[in-house]
């Protein structure tokens, strides 16, 4: 599928930037017009990979660099984000539902899950202090 | 995001306004807490119709939120949620321990 339209955002790893991220997304994908629906569930699957990158790689010191990049293709988004963080030891476990490093506050530990029930396809790689998310959405 | 705590009868009831995730967790857990804390009541209802969004971490603070009232012996129900706060809660399994009405 050919790429029709890109963006890059880079943001710091501070919790009120999780809606603008997700705003942004959303206002991007608005050009390929899904439904309000999936629009949504893009949201909701964003806000989950940026509050893993603030809570998990960065620790929520609300300091440290987050990188998203997205294509637009006519038939979906593809939406990387990446952080610098302390990374995922196992992805395998990391993803299963209920699964939580934090010991603080009270995480769910259904991150991965939420974002695999709301997009098509969730890919994760983590090494060389390099953590990318890939989510993509169909229209 | 917006917290309003009314009563009907002697149901406690917490509307949501606005956006649930990380940068408003923890404002929302303290005022929920101190609301069933400091309340007499038989209930607690969620009153979600304008709680625009939430993500995983509103999970978090909504679980948190049950078990305290549930020590307290007080039934939790939801009410009203959008589309979008549906899904989450269906597919989190939150539905399994909070009555939708």
């Amino acid at each position: 599928m050919s790429v029709i339209n890109s963006m890059k955002l880079n943001i710091e790893a501070k919790s009120q930037n999780e809606s603008f991220a997700r705003s942004v997304i959303a206002s991007f994908f608005v050009q390929i017009n899904p439904t309000l629906e999936q629009i949504e569930d893009l949201k909701t699957a964003v806000s989950e990979a940026v509050t893993n990158c603030i809570v998990h790689a960065y620790g929520g010191s609300q300091s440290g660099a987050i990188d998203i990049s997205c294509d637009l293709s006519e038939n979906n988004i593809e939406i990387r984000i990446t952080d610098y963080g302390k990374g995922i030891e196992d992805i395998g476990k990391a993803m299963q539902p209920f699964f939580t490093t934090g010991t603080e506050g009270e995480r769910s530990g259904m991150g991965f899950t939420v974002m695999q029930a709301f997009c098509d396809k969730v890919n994760v790689t983590s090494q060389n202090g390099q953590t990318t998310v890939t989510l993509t959405k169909n229209i | 995001m917006e917290l309003f705590i009314e009563f009907e009868g002697r149901k406690l009831v917490l509307r949501l306004v606005g956006e649930l995730d990380e940068h408003s967790a923890e404002f929302v857990k303290r005022r929920l807490d101190a609301a069933i804390s400091e309340n007499n009541f038989d209930a607690v209802i969620l009153e979600l119709s304008r709680l625009t969004f939430m993500d995983s971490t509103g999970i978090g603070v909504i679980i948190g939120r049950y078990k305290l009232a549930r020590k307290l012996n007080k039934s939790v129900y939801v009410r009203n949620p959008s589309q979008t706060v549906d899904k989450i809660f269906r597919m989190s399994g939150l539905y399994e321990i909070i009555t939708k009405i």
